[in-house]
């Protein structure tokens, strides 16, 4: 038996429902990290829809990423809450620790900088959050051992 | 009234809040543990773990239950812990750590509970620290009418929601109501949207109702919360999700609506899984489905993701989103009402407005009107942010004051500094001065200061704030995420931020400040929707009450110091 492939999986569980672009683009990017050209191609064939179309709503909407990103991506709120409490250096010192820009990957795609709007946990701003982990009240000189904190381990998941 | 059958029970309402109610009277003691985003980020996953071990090494688990609850409001103190022990006053903990948790078990807990009850057993003096008194105004000046349960049962339980009086709303309104009479019902109330229009949900479904089809009406609940410094949305879906599903299953059926859908962000990932298990619990126990209640009445739920884009909120783009494509406004009319999804006529309301609605219909419509002012009923939630004492998640009756809400509820702004103004609506809003702090909080009022309500973000702002600097924050913010369908928006708000950064960079010139109100007034008057109409209102605003700010900027002496010198 051939591999199903995981576009035409999510394709086969969409194709019939009504408003499932979106979704299905989101199933895409939570296991591989990114949308791939391959597999928008594929839920294009199989859902019926228009390559252009699906080109159009993942470059509309700040959620999808084209590229693969680093492994861990760490994500800089911006909101007003985190803005106010001084979130802006916090990015800073991730730009010089990194020596990646915004929305960049490091050379060796351990990690990705981006800026994200309001992530809802304004009561502990400044926050950050990286794959999911959520740190709040950051400073400056946190982001240090976070970014330790998150090369150990991403070494052991490699051992 | 006739036996019921075996099946029949075991879903009625009643008698699962029978069993319900049995089953948690069990216990002595309760220990509600905030399980939301903000506690979560804090480390509450691993105390409720810690917990759940100390009560099994003491053996009183048949006696103590933890209940990983909703948000409980202070998120910046969190993890909160609430301990209540029947015959005892409640005792809320701050910034719980995994070894202070462990010791209000078996420092604490265990040792109240081996104390008769009418011996008092304080809380010993080495954990005083971590008391939060729940006599702070932050908890007693607050009305809860949304967040009523949110702090105080398992969101993912759907037994306790009942046992709670969930969704004896919807079976009032479904085996003794008319639709009419539900839509009547919540006009007379007085509701308003949450989400920022304010616009009379009793009239919306009147509309909504009085559209005949033969096909689909969709009911829709706007869960974008997009607004930066606002979580109210996200926390009322994290803390209670039935309440709102209950909410939409009435309106559901005031309007004769066939199906419902969540659009909630995908940023918000905890409220989205809790409102999919909420769905799926409502399935098992056919609240959801047809023939609900044994009635004529049918109805299903679904729920589809943003994917970061602010401008999705507006309702057309909301709906062009879910259809799966690029979420861009289109001019109304024609209405969502008339013509919404898939060209069905559709309701689209808030997360909060639902959320209002069965306490609406239990209580009555009269209830809610007495609270609040004479045009803006009820109560509202806040997420209080930015430089203030106690930050966190509140809600107050409309007309409460900023003075209220900031100095007393909010505990004022810390380390010394003084209050410069508020900011409500999010990037649609405006700056409120320290001068209006008597101003009570409503539609009108915030309105005719050059604000609005907005969906209920209010950040509070001390004397370092820097007014130039917040709006070209805010406008750097609805540039980026204006969707490029109209000019005055693509190209005004674009133009708006280049004069501002000119300006902060000490380049700009009066001419510069009159050019900005000129291009605001335009983009007022002719973008297609809200996000663009609204885009100028945090330079309007700041330009209104602290115009020296920009003058200062541009190298001019602002007027009264200019006449001083003369």
């Amino acid at each position: 038996m051939t591999e199903v492939s995981l576009a035409s999986q999510v394709a086969a569980k969409w194709r019939k429902k009504r408003g499932s672009l979106i979704m299905a683009l989101h199933e895409i990017q939570d296991v591989k990290g990114y949308v791939p050209w391959e597999d928008a191609y594929q839920i294009a064939e199989e859902m019926g829809i228009p390559l252009a179309r699906i080109y159009e709503v993942l470059t509309f909407y700040n959620f999808f990423k084209l590229d693969a990103p680093g492994k861990a991506v760490i994500s800089v709120c911006t909101g007003t809450a985190c803005y106010l409490k001084g979130n802006d250096k916090v990015l800073e010192e991730f730009k010089k620790e990194l020596n990646i820009g915004e929305g960049e990957s490091t050379p060796d795609r351990m990690f990705h900088l981006q800026c994200v709007r309001c992530v809802g946990c304004c009561g502990l701003a400044p926050v950050c959050v990286v794959n999911g982990k959520t740190y709040g009240r950051v400073t400056p000189n946190d982001v240090r051992n976070i970014l330790d904190e998150w090369r150990s381990k991403l070494d052991e998941d490699k051992e | 009234m006739a036996d019921m059958s075996e099946i029949d029970k075991r879903f009625d309402i009643h008698e699962i809040a029978k069993n319900k109610k049995a089953d948690l009277d069990r216990f002595e003691c309760n220990i509600y543990c905030c399980h939301s985003t903000g506690c979560k980020s804090s480390g509450s996953d691993e105390i409720i773990d810690l917990i759940k071990q100390a009560l099994a090494d003491h053996d009183v688990e048949d006696k103590v239950r933890i209940v990983p609850t909703g948000c409980m409001g202070l998120c910046a103190q969190g993890p909160l812990l609430r301990v209540e022990i029947k015959g005892r006053k409640d005792v809320l903990f701050k910034r719980l750590e995994p070894l202070v948790a462990r010791l209000v078990i078996t420092e604490y807990v265990v040792p109240a509970l081996k104390t008769p009850a009418e011996e008092e057993f304080p809380v010993p003096e080495f954990l005083q620290p971590h008391i939060l008194s729940l006599d702070l105004p932050f908890f007693t000046k607050q009305e809860k009418v949304v967040l009523k349960d949110a702090g105080n049962l398992d969101p993912e339980d759907i037994q306790e929601y009942i046992a709670h009086g969930g969704y004896l709303a919807l079976e009032k309104v479904l085996k003794t109501m008319t639709p009419e009479q539900v839509v009547q019902e919540i006009k007379k109330s007085g509701l308003r949207g949450r989400g920022g229009g304010g616009f009379s949900t009793g009239m919306k479904w009147e509309l909504a109702a009085k559209v005949k089809t033969d096909g689909d009406k969709f009911i829709i609940c706007n869960g974008d919360e997009g607004d930066p410094g606002a979580y109210m949305d996200r926390s009322i879906l994290e803390g209670n999700p039935h309440a709102v599903i209950e909410g939409m299953m009435i309106a559901a059926y005031a309007i004769g609506a066939t199906e419902g859908w969540f659009y909630v962000r995908a940023e918000y990932p905890l409220a989205v899984e809790r409102l999919e298990k909420a769905i799926k619990a409502c399935k098992k126990t056919r609240l959801l489905g047809n023939n609900i209640m044994g009635t004529d009445f049918s109805f299903n739920i679904d729920i589809r993701l943003g994917a970061g884009a602010f401008v999705c909120g507006e309702e057309t783009a909301l709906i062009r989103s879910i259809e799966g494509n690029r979420g861009t406004p289109r001019p109304r009319p024609p209405y969502p009402t008339d013509k919404g999804l898939w060209g069905k006529p559709s309701c689209v309301n808030n997360v909060e407005t639902l959320g209002n609605v069965a306490p609406i219909i239990l209580k009555g419509a009269d209830w809610f009107a007495s609270f609040g002012t004479e045009t803006s009923k009820g109560t509202k939630v806040f997420a209080l942010t930015g430089q203030v004492e106690h930050s966190g998640l509140i809600e107050v009756p409309m007309g409460t004051t900023i003075n209220e809400i900031v100095n007393e509820i909010g505990g004022g702004v810390p380390n010394g500094k003084k209050l410069k103004a508020v900011q409500t609506g999010g990037p649609s809003g405006g700056v409120i001065p320290v001068e209006y702090m008597d101003l009570p909080v409503c539609y009108e009022e915030l309105k005719k200061v050059g604000s609005i309500m907005g969906s209920g973000g209010m950040i509070v702002m001390d004397d370092t704030s820097n007014m130039v600097n917040i709006a070209n924050f805010y406008l750097d913010f609805t540039v980026d995420e204006s969707c490029g369908k109209c000019a005055p928006c693509r190209i005004g708000g674009k133009q708006m931020l280049l004069l501002l950064e000119k300006i902060n960079k000490g380049k700009g010139s009066k001419q510069d400040i009159e050019d900005l109100r000129r291009i605001a007034t335009a983009m007022q008057k002719a973008s297609l929707c809200g996000l663009g109409q609204t885009a100028p209102n945090p330079v309007l605003s700041t330009l209104r009450f602290f115009e020296n700010e920009y003058l200062e900027k541009v190298g001019e002496k602002p007027a009264q110091q200019a006449a001083e010198e003369k």
